[in-house]
């Protein structure tokens, strides 16, 4: 079960750090790193794991300073939070490894948007000349891919430098998306705050609406009704159902068999449907509000079992024709390997974590709403890390996904009670509450004062897992990337803000 | 070869020339259902998508999420509508009841749109731009490949240049940083073309907008031709949209 509150732990700047590295080398997870601005001083808090939970460290630095001993130079998962810090507070660590733009590439004197503080922020006007380029070696060049790519995508860019042929190294770049989302949600009322936690990552709206409610829930001291728990479990397992088969339907597609993203898109679709069905959004949104869920589900949970019974049949038809196309797992195989050591360093998150080596899974080692109470039902981990490891994995995770509604439906048929939500009294506070999204755990470190937010820091997995496409690609060629790309299953509006 | 034997059945959509059950039936916006009005009802609202003036309260679907908050509140004032001919040609053709001008504009507008599309209409080219969506548009758009949507039979299609396509298909808030590549893009169209805005963010900045980083949807961007609301617009909607653009359906 989810503890009743956040632990939430003070210190000087460099005990901060000797405390980070002493629970990580000590095998927790350094799960991420934001900051709050305060005036006069930056508040910087890093999220690491402990039993059940996820604790805060904290440590402060003067405005006026504005540097601190840089985290990744010590812990290179945080170099990526680090950078994003600097774009959004102007905060300098000293010492980090390559301080370039992340989020939001601003020319040196530019009022920043400075999460936290009262006074708004003012537009920004990007400047892309104030990121260095890379290019490092002879014959070397770069093959811009993107903003806007071939195809339906997000934008995002993609910079691949290449002698000709093979990939020793892509530049990731997302500010183009950057929405500012952060500091939007200050000021707004937790209710409408939920809201704009569906639109952090589009595709994943019931996680993020999860992870964020279950902060509020925390700050409040509230636990839903249990009808509005198990359907929780049945929404966030048919979102994961959903994204797994975009991924298979994009693997498929990169290896051009169209009858394949045909079959994919198909039982996509149907999954949507079903969603609509069940929320009146095919993407479950609107539903999950803190303290339980917004509106009555429209369809039984024995009818919804059927419905889909009936399309998980279809898919396995199709899983068990995809994965004995030898052309199609000739170019998954050794694709893209992420080594196990990395992952482990790094802390990677969800399918892609446990496609190499790492067991770690919201659902089941922080249980929460149903998952709590429902028995453990996680896949098997595997240390191949290939496409074809990460693709495997997603199967496994809708096979169970299936399991675990049906289940939950089996509960819900049980309960007598009518209620659906709890009422949440207006609260103030900081908590951190997650959930298992399709990608990987969410976070989202909330903080309120007299019910509206002051502020709220999602962490996607997305942003988490991303920088890891910096080391996949030894070995691999063009023709490689999409597959790459497709098997990490992230989204670029979840990392980019 | 296996595959082969997949998709013997037909699974897509007569839609528009035969009637859709799903498409007619999907609670694709919300409505007023009568015409009191209170100040309440716009407070409930957290994208200011319900107007109240003149003792009558409009929903602006251009603003609207579809959060169902006012349903709640006040279940008999209004409710999800089921059906997803919602798309556009005029911005204030979204409003709901609609306003009394908007009427001859639409026509004129209609007309405009009719002359430039007129050699586009048995068969167009869509070139889609992200400019800050928050993912689930994209998939809405791809859906429409799908056997389902299937729109290939309609002689839409997608293409990878912007060279090739006759509309621009547009979804996302409107993000500072896609400004630029949003006009580059547009430029490198041949003419005529036609703009889509897809979705509540595109329109107007949905819930995302006001931050430091975003323009409150790409109208002040490009010129935009056809409004698809919803958050995010469902494929049939965006079907509905496309077609209206090259003058195949009516608003």
């Amino acid at each position: 079960m989810i503890g009743s509150h956040t632990t939430i732990e003070t210190y000087d700047v460099l005990s901060w750090r000797k405390e980070i590295c002493a629970r990580v080398g000590a095998g927790r997870r350094f799960a991420g790193l934001f900051a709050t601005v305060d005036d006069p001083v930056v508040r910087l808090s890093a999220l690491v794991t402990a039993d059940c939970d996820i604790d805060v460290l904290d440590t402060t630095v003067p405005l006026e300073v504005s540097q601190y001993p840089s985290l990744a130079s010590v812990l290179p998962s945080a170099a990526w939070y680090e950078r994003e810090i600097h774009d959004t507070t102007g905060l300098v660590p000293v010492g980090h490894p390559r301080l370039d733009p992340l989020v939001l590439p601003l020319p040196g004197d530019a009022r920043r948007p400075m999460p936290g503080s009262k006074t708004p922020a003012p537009s920004v006007d990007l400047d892309e000349s104030t990121i260095p380029p890379r290019v490092l070696g002879h014959g070397i060049f770069t093959i811009p891919h993107g903003p806007v790519r071939s195809g339906v995508f997000e934008s995002v860019e993609y910079l691949v430098e290449t002698p000709g042929e093979d990939i020793p190294y892509v530049g990731i770049r997302v500010y183009a998306k950057h929405r500012g989302i952060e500091k939007r949600f200050e000021g707004l009322t937790t209710q409408e705050g939920v809201l704009l936690a569906e639109r952090v990552e589009g595709v994943a709206s019931v996680a993020h609406a999860l992870a964020f409610s279950h902060a509020v829930e925390k700050l409040a001291d509230i636990t839903p009704p249990p009808r509005a728990q198990y359907w929780r479990v049945i929404l966030a397992e048919l979102e994961r159902i959903a994204n797994h088969l975009d991924v298979a339907m994009k693997c498929a597609d990169a290896a051009g068999l169209a009858v394949a993203v045909a079959r994919f898109g198909y039982h996509k679709e149907n999954i949507l449907r079903l969603v609509g069905a069940v929320t009146g959004s095919r993407f479950g949104r609107g539903i999950v509000v803190p303290g339980g869920l917004a509106r009555e589900i429209a369809v039984e949970p024995g009818e919804l079992a059927t419905r889909l019974t009936e399309i998980i049949g279809h898919v396995r038809a199709d899983v068990e024709l995809l994965m004995s196309t030898s052309s199609f797992l000739d170019r998954l195989r050794t694709t893209g390997p992420l080594d196990p050591t990395l992952a482990r360093v790094h802390g990677a998150l969800g399918p892609v974590g446990r496609a190499s080596g790492l067991d770690d899974d919201a659902r089941w080692f922080r249980p929460y709403d149903g998952y709590a109470k429902l028995p453990p039902l996680p896949a098997p981990s595997s240390a191949v890390g290939d496409a074809l490891a990460r693709l495997q994995m997603r199967w496994a995770e809708i096979w169970n996904a299936a399991e675990l509604i049906r289940r939950a439906a089996d509960v819900l048929e049980e309960i007598r009670s009518e209620v659906l939500c709890t009422d949440v009294a207006d609260c103030g506070g900081r908590a951190v509450g997650w959930a298992e999204a399709p990608q990987g755990e969410v976070l989202y470190a909330v903080e309120c004062e007299d019910g509206r937010i002051r502020r709220c820091k999602p962490r996607s997995a997305s942003f988490h897992n991303l920088v890891l496409f910096h080391d996949v690609f030894r070995g691999d060629i063009f023709t490689d990337f999409p597959f790459i790309e497709a098997s990490f299953g992230l989204s670029i509006a979840g990392a980019a803000g | 070869m296996p595959w082969i034997s997949r998709g013997a059945r037909v699974v897509t959509t007569r839609w528009p020339r035969r009637a859709d059950q799903y498409a007619d039936r999907f609670p694709a916006t919300v409505s007023p259902t009568s015409a009191f009005a209170s100040p309440e009802m716009a407070e409930v609202c957290p994208t200011g998508a319900i107007r109240v003036d003149d003792d009558q309260v409009r929903v602006d679907r251009g603003r609207c999420i579809l959060c169902g908050r006012c349903v709640r509140h006040f279940p008999r004032h209004f409710r999800f509508t089921p059906g997803s001919e919602i798309a556009r040609l005029a911005r204030d053709a979204l409003v709901v009841p609609e306003l009394d001008k908007t009427d001859g504009a639409v026509r004129a507008v209609r007309d405009e749109l009719s002359a430039r599309t007129r050699a586009l209409r048995r068969s167009v080219h869509i070139r889609h731009i992200d400019v800050g969506s928050d993912g689930a548009d994209e998939w809405e758009v791809l859906a429409l490949l799908n056997p389902i949507y299937d729109v290939h039979r309609l002689g839409i299609f997608f293409t990878a240049s912007p060279r090739h396509a006759d509309i621009l298909l547009v979804t996302g808030v409107g993000t500072r940083g896609m400004r630029e590549p949003l006009a580059r893009t547009l430029d490198a169209l041949p003419r005529p073309c036609v703009v889509i805005a897809a979705g509540t963010d595109a329109i107007s900045g949905g819930l995302v907008h006001p931050t430091y980083a975003t323009h409150g949807g790409i109208a002040d961007l490009v010129p935009v031709d056809v409004w698809v609301p919803g958050s995010p617009p469902t494929p049939f909607s965006l079907l509905h949209g496309i077609l209206l653009a090259i003058g195949r359906m009516s608003s």
